[in-house]
């Protein structure tokens, strides 16, 4: 009896001995997991500050030269080493924002012709059509905007544009001139056509999880595909197009091979869309390979150094912008 | 048993993540600090390789036997089969016909990057390159300080490319201050009185000029800029000279190729493009009125006869600038492109191998830079360049490299 007793303590000993064994092996390994996940993370981290470090390293020469100037500044003279980055700065938001305002509204119409009113045969080639767009290289939209979409707009459609807008104040001051065909809105057009298909496949893809009760409930109720659309898939899946809108705008502030061949890269503020202008990308893109060390190539960082803040208060104030609407439906 | 297991896991990753933040925040600020304390240089890639070959003068290790093979024998040149440039993109289609050729005669290859004047210097002076090559020249301070000599390798031309309903190539005649007037939006119609009194019985259309100019740093721009600035007071203290300037009008096109396709694709424009550039692709050039106020049409007679006539020796390195020359037939928008070289090399063998290369250029390769519209130097440039060579550059025992 009491040997019994003895082997059951004993087997009860083992196995709790070898029961911890395991555990311990099991903690063991997800701590491996967890500090493998967490390196992975923290090289990113590492990377991020590595590179805005240096970008602010470089640029203090130019920010200690110019100080605020610099940002209110049009002037651009490397022999005077004159350096203003108002004209890029200003160009890399207005032709983003001209981009954003062309490209949200047709990327949405995309996503909903595929998710609502296509017929179902014609939705995989479509769907796949769009995003093969999304992989075009940059470059190629550039040359293509060069040589064949600039001197088309610069023939046929500018001058109309011209005619169309000279008699409505304001607007006129938008759309004169219009002689070169590469300009800021030349510019707009082509990373619009870019954007697009980050926009619509974003969308579509977060459509497509709106469940199919939802809507079948409001179509029953006697909604039109409008109303469908307006009332629930729209307001279902609001987060993820917003998502979908400020990951092109992203790309659309620090594209640069497409822009540099059709803005016109001139160093001034024109108000008017078909004048040439400049965004900072492209003008680092232009000017790096012959800058001068010292001064000059400090400038670019400087301009470097601005568009990485811009891109990334763009992006805080998405997130802002979606934690508030989260909170607000929340309540 | 489980419990425990959770609160080790829940443990773990706080210290764990303690203990990165601060090997994280070390890292970031060990990556910043390099490309920092080199504030002058801020071009990341080259500082960081100057660092490491600066120090390679010291070490030497790698380099020794490459070295000891060419001082016991320097016509041994199967231990290099490769010599290596950068810089201007002007010269990029002469020297590489010259390397496939040269590459045919004598196994030894020629690796040249055309990435640009600024970063041709950028390169030799961080030792990665055994050559640079630039456009715009370096003064002779600059060469002293950094060790280097200069010669001009080959020239070209620089003309003024136009798009013009009914205006035929060579139709239309510019002098340098209308230029320089177009290019600073003084003169901005076609008709203006000014064009319309050089150019009497061409019928002008009554438009506005558009006018294409080069964005990026380009050795192309230094010597067009560096023309108008010589013929045009307003331009030299309004704008200035360099490789990229203030342009008051016009759009900016990227490269040779950009400005003629952004001149042939806009009506009424006006752009400058190399000559070499302009001749290959059939665009409608102007002719100009040079500093003995006769009319020249850009060709290679035009750019010899400047380079002819240019007093070779009156600046050190050969560095003189061929804009607005002397002489009846000279075309006043001719450049010439520089070579750079230590005056001691590190590594023997390779530079001894790139003056034979250019010794034979110099010897052989006029036919084929005449046949890509570039310009030969002339012999007495020649000649005096490669005496230069014998009493400038030497190798680490004291002697010639050639």
């Amino acid at each position: 009896m009491s040997g019994t007793m003895l082997n059951v303590g004993l087997d009860a000993a083992q196995l709790t001995e070898q029961r911890s064994k395991v555990l311990r092996g099991f903690a063991r390994g997800d701590r491996a997991f967890s500090l493998t996940t967490l390196i992975a993370c923290w090289t990113v981290v590492i990377i991020l500050t590595g590179v805005m470090v240096a970008l602010f390293r470089g640029a203090l020469p130019a920010f200690q030269a110019f100080g605020w100037e610099f940002f209110i500044s049009q002037r651009w003279s490397p022999p005077k080493e004159i350096f203003g980055g108002l004209p890029a700065i200003y160009g890399t938001l207005i032709s983003s924002l001209i981009a954003m305002a062309i490209a949200m509204p047709i990327g949405l119409g995309i996503a909903i012709f595929l998710t609502e009113t296509c017929p179902m045969a014609l939705r995989k080639p479509i769907g796949i059509a769009v995003e093969l767009l999304a992989g075009v290289p940059s470059i190629i939209y550039g040359i293509w905007g060069l040589f064949i979409f600039a001197p088309f707009l610069a023939e046929h459609v500018n001058p109309s544009l011209v005619k169309f807008f000279a008699p409505i104040p304001l607007l006129n001051a938008l759309f004169a001139n219009g002689s070169y065909g590469t300009n800021v809105l030349t510019a707009s057009l082509i990373l619009s056509i870019m954007i697009i298909p980050f926009i619509s496949s974003v969308s579509r893809d977060v459509f497509e999880t709106v469940p199919a009760v939802l809507k079948e409930a409001a179509y029953g109720l006697g909604c039109t595909t409008w109303e469908v659309v307006r009332k629930v898939v729209i307001p279902h899946t609001r987060v993820g197009v917003i998502g979908g809108g400020m990951l092109a705008l992203g790309r659309a502030l620090g594209e640069t091979m497409a822009v540099t061949f059709v803005i016109g890269n001139a160093h001034r503020i024109n108000p008017s869309f078909l004048d040439p202008g400049t965004t900072i990308s492209a003008t680092i893109a232009n000017e790096f390979t012959e800058a001068d060390p010292g001064l000059y190539s400090s400038t670019l960082f400087a301009l470097g150094f601005i568009l990485f803040v811009i891109t990334f208060i763009v992006l805080a104030a998405a997130r802002l912008m979606l934690m508030r609407i989260e909170r607000r439906l929340g309540n | 048993m489980n419990r425990t297991g959770i609160t080790l896991n829940n443990f773990f990753p706080l210290r764990a993540l303690v203990l990165l933040a601060t090997l994280a925040s070390l890292a970031a600020f060990a990556a910043g600090c390099p490309s920092g304390s080199d504030s002058t240089s801020t071009d990341s890639s080259s500082t960081s390789t100057s660092g490491t070959s600066d120090n390679g003068s010291a070490s030497g290790s790698t380099d020794s036997s490459a070295t000891d093979t060419s001082a016991t024998d320097t016509a041994s040149a199967g231990s290099v089969g490769q010599i290596s440039g950068a810089g201007a993109t002007f010269p990029y289609p002469v020297y590489s016909k010259w390397a496939d050729s040269y590459q045919k005669e004598t196994g030894i290859g020629l690796n040249y990057q055309s990435i640009g004047s600024g970063g041709g210097i950028k390169q030799i002076q961080a030792k990665t390159v055994t050559f640079g090559a630039t456009d715009a020249p370096l003064s002779g301070e600059e060469l002293a300080e950094s060790g280097l000599v200069q010669w001009p390798m080959v020239m070209g031309g620089i003309v003024p490319v136009i798009n013009l309903e009914g205006i035929e190539a060579g139709q239309l005649t510019l002098d340098g201050s209308t230029l320089a007037d177009i290019f600073m939006g003084k003169v901005t119609m076609w008709n203006d009185p000014a064009i319309a009194a050089l150019n009497e019985g061409v019928s002008l259309p009554e438009t506005s000029i558009n006018v294409v100019t080069r964005s990026d740093g380009s050795g192309t721009t230094y010597n067009f800029t560096y023309y108008l600035a010589e013929v045009s007071e307003a331009w030299k203290t309004g704008i200035g000279v360099d490789k990229a300037v203030e342009w008051p009008v016009g759009i900016g096109a990227k490269g040779n190729e950009g400005v003629a396709q952004n001149v042939a694709g806009a009506k009424n424009s006006i752009g400058y493009v190399e000559y070499a550039y302009a001749k290959q692709n059939n665009m409608t050039h102007c002719n100009m009125i040079n500093q003995a106020g006769k009319t020249v049409s850009p060709d290679a007679d035009a750019f010899a006869a400047a380079a002819a006539s240019a007093d070779w020796n009156s600046v050190p390195g050969y560095g003189v600038i061929l804009a607005n020359q002397p002489g009846d037939a000279t075309w006043p928008m001719t450049a010439a492109t520089f070579i750079l070289m230590y005056k001691t090399p590190e590594d023997d063998a390779s530079s001894t191998e790139a003056l034979k290369f250019f010794k034979w250029a110099f010897e052989y390769g006029s036919e084929e830079a005449l046949g890509l519209d570039y310009i030969p130097m002339p012999a007495s440039v020649v000649e005096s360049v490669e005496a230069m060579w014998s009493s400038e550059i030497k190798g680490e025992d004291g002697q010639p490299l050639v």
